[in-house]
């Protein structure tokens, strides 16, 4: 294994309040430090309220407007249209969102700026459930999955919402998923997300050891095996919804692994878990197909 | 230069007058023209503004929030079921001090749907820290806009004007209009001090513990208080220059009233009427407009009412299980220090029409009704 190349300049310092192992934080981390000082964050309710710190502290270096849940892609529209007036042209605004704050109560919002093709970066960090409140289940949380208002007795039988599906509808410049495992990747995505004009939106899975039941030193290798059993596919979307690329340069892992590594899916019995295993390749073909079909499609391709 | 124009376009001129820099909103019966002119106006560079055309009132709301943040003027306009879908961020609006100006058009709130006025939508947001002003003519509407972003930027609170839906809103008056480079020695540019800036990053709205939010709420409060004096002190400069004043509130021929009948909105100007023709039969009557509804100007409506005899307040609106909204205002700015009797009377909701006919059996009802707790009563409903 080879070390990470990445920026030596930090905008997030110690003393946040985030538990062991949150892969929230360490996405923060790594999206700071390729977007610079220039950078407004807008957080909606989720666990970054929280980890931000207490008034009058704040672990980021950066202009931070703490917003409504289900407001923070129009509260960075907003903050991008008021800093434009006021003559700072330059700042780039980002809004910082959970996944309840994404897939669900800020749906509605964000699709509305994306359709406005607002310029501004919206990244979704994923940790599949309402980790804030203390694990409540959410359109992104996987199926199969225990969540404290999905029990092992009724454990969630609906998939994940396909939420990068919904954003390539908007015909945005750029749509990417990462994972805290792969930290160039993302940083990769957050440079272009920077220099694109128009809506960005980035999906990071996040492990929450916390909600997922699993021991924090976990936290990066989970994020690894979700991408290498194929149930989090690392991607990007580019010509306003038109190119997909899949990165597929992985050995695969088995999806039981990934599983059963983490207390919120212990209780799956053995015909469960293949029902996922299944459903996960078959996701997997389709996504791969749907890549292809996009190639095949003449002045696309290229 | 004077126009004859329509209510909602006299919000439209008021807000081109103030070099409002962002505008976001959603269409909402009876509102939709003050924003369609406004994006025209955007469109065509009268007004140099960035307009978000957003996907609902609740993010027309919150559009305003980060823009105010940023420390940029901005307008927003609704009405109704769009107020109330906006109200979380309403509150938003006052925790974070952001001078926002919202025109709110009254309409009666659904079911049955209602494209009507009547103060329901309004009012019942007397709770979240706005200040609100409600006017009764074309000509105040379009002053107040100015007032109320000069009043907002200097107490660093959203200010609301309310206007009734159709009876002003769609309804064309004289209006001498204002012009943006004249405004500008009444209202300049919005500078704030505290806003998003890269060059000095601080986080806004994170976490307070018991240890400091109650200091924030008292802080609210007495921006409230102070408002009092800054409306009557901004009203007075906008008079001084423009020649057109209207105070926190408005009575007329009460000095020597026996009873004074207490009203809002367009209901202002039928009252008068009705008053002038009942002066002329010998009865002592007045009408006391309350234009300013939060901060509520007690002191100023205890001196205007304690001379009275009797108090009959006219509500379009109601508080179910409790009054009239503004009788109970009314009632609790005379408490204990006067006993004028207070009687309330109920009436217009839906839009039903107040006629100068209805204005005259609510003060008829008032004069020969023996009953000084007569808190409730309701005009014309048929039973």
């Amino acid at each position: 294994m080879k070390p990470a190349k990445m920026p030596l300049e930090e905008l997030m310092s110690s003393g946040h309040l985030a538990c062991q192992g949150c892969g929230a934080t360490q996405a923060m981390r790594f999206a700071l430090k390729v977007l610079g000082p220039k950078t407004v964050l807008a957080i909606p309710a989720c666990c970054w309220s929280v980890i931000d710190g207490s008034f009058p502290n704040s672990c980021i270096d950066l202009p931070i407007y703490h917003t409504a849940f289900e407001t923070a892609a129009v509260v960075a529209s907003g903050l991008k249209a008021g800093l434009e007036m006021r003559g700072d042209t330059e700042s780039t605004v980002m809004a910082w969102a959970g996944d309840g704050g994404t897939f669900d109560i800020g749906l509605q919002a964000l699709s509305g700026a994306a359709e406005r093709n607002e310029d501004i970066i919206y990244v979704c960090y994923d940790n599949e459930a309402y980790m804030n409140t203390g694990i409540q289940r959410s359109s992104s949380t996987p199926v199969g999955a225990w969540t404290t208002t999905t029990p092992v007795t009724n454990f969630k039988k609906r998939p994940k919402k396909n939420m990068v599906e919904i954003m390539a509808a908007h015909s945005i410049p750029y749509i990417a998923t990462a994972s805290t495992a792969y930290p160039e990747d993302f940083m990769r995505k957050m440079q272009i997300a920077k220099e694109t004009r128009g809506t960005k939106y980035i999906q990071i899975l996040a492990p929450c050891p916390t909600g997922w039941k699993a021991p924090p030193e976990l936290s990066v290798s989970l994020a690894r095996r979700a991408v290498t059993s194929k149930i989090y596919p690392i991607l990007e979307i580019t010509r306003n919804g038109q190119k997909l690329k899949v990165w597929k340069d992985f050995k695969p892992t088995p999806v039981r692994d990934y599983l059963l590594a983490q207390g919120r899916f212990r209780h799956l019995k053995d015909a469960e878990i293949k029902t996922i295993e299944r459903e996960v390749e078959d996701n997997w073909q389709r996504l791969l197909a749907k890549e292809k079909m996009l190639e095949s499609i003449p002045g696309f391709g290229e | 230069m004077k126009k004859v124009i329509m209510g909602n376009h006299a919000v439209s001129y008021g807000v081109r007058a103030s070099e409002a820099k962002v505008i976001s909103a959603y269409p909402i019966t009876p509102q939709t023209h003050v924003v369609e002119l406004l994006s025209e106006m955007c469109a065509n560079g009268e007004i140099d503004a960035k307009f978000i055309k957003v996907e609902s009132e609740h993010s027309a709301m919150a559009a305003c929030v980060g823009a105010a943040a940023a420390g940029s003027r901005t307008f927003t306009a609704t009405s109704s079921q769009g107020l109330l879908l906006m109200h979380e961020m309403l509150h938003w609006a006052v925790g974070a001090r952001l001078p926002i100006v919202l025109a709110n058009i009254n309409r009666a709130v659904g079911p049955p749907w209602s494209i009507w006025t009547d103060q329901n939508d309004s009012l019942s947001q007397r709770d979240v820290g706005w200040l609100q002003i409600y006017c009764e003519s074309n000509q105040e509407t379009q002053d107040t806009i100015p007032q109320a972003f000069k009043v907002a930027e200097e107490l660093q609170m959203p200010v609301m004007i309310v206007m009734d839906a159709f009876f002003l809103s769609h309804t064309f008056e004289i209006v001498d209009i204002l012009e943006a480079q004249e405004v500008r020695k009444f209202l300049p540019p919005y500078h704030p001090d505290i806003k998003i800036d890269i060059n000095d990053p601080h986080s806004f709205g994170n976490l307070a513990s018991p240890e400091h939010y109650m200091e924030l709420r008292y802080m609210i409060q007495e921006a409230m208080e102070k408002a009092v004096g800054l409306i009557k002190k901004v009203d007075g400069e906008f008079q001084k220059q423009f020649g057109r004043g209207y105070g926190l509130i408005h009575p007329y021929r009460c000095a020597d009233a026996e009873i004074i009948l207490v009203t809002s909105g367009t209901v202002a100007s039928t009252a008068r009427a009705v008053i002038d023709e009942m002066r002329d039969e010998g009865v002592k009557i007045g009408a006391l407009k309350v234009r300013v509804f939060r901060p509520f100007p007690f002191e100023e409506i205890f001196e205007v009412l304690s001379r009275a005899k009797k108090v009959a307040v006219i509500d379009r609106n109601i508080s179910f299980g409790g009054h009239g909204i503004f009788f109970q205002e009314i009632k609790s700015a005379l408490y204990g220090r006067t006993d004028v009797p207070i009687l309330g009377y109920i009436a217009g909701l839906g839009g039903r029409d107040i006629t100068p006919g209805v204005i005259r059996q609510i003060a008829e009802q008032a004069i020969t009704d023996k009953n000084p707790h007569r808190y409730i009563n309701w005009i014309g409903v048929k039973t």
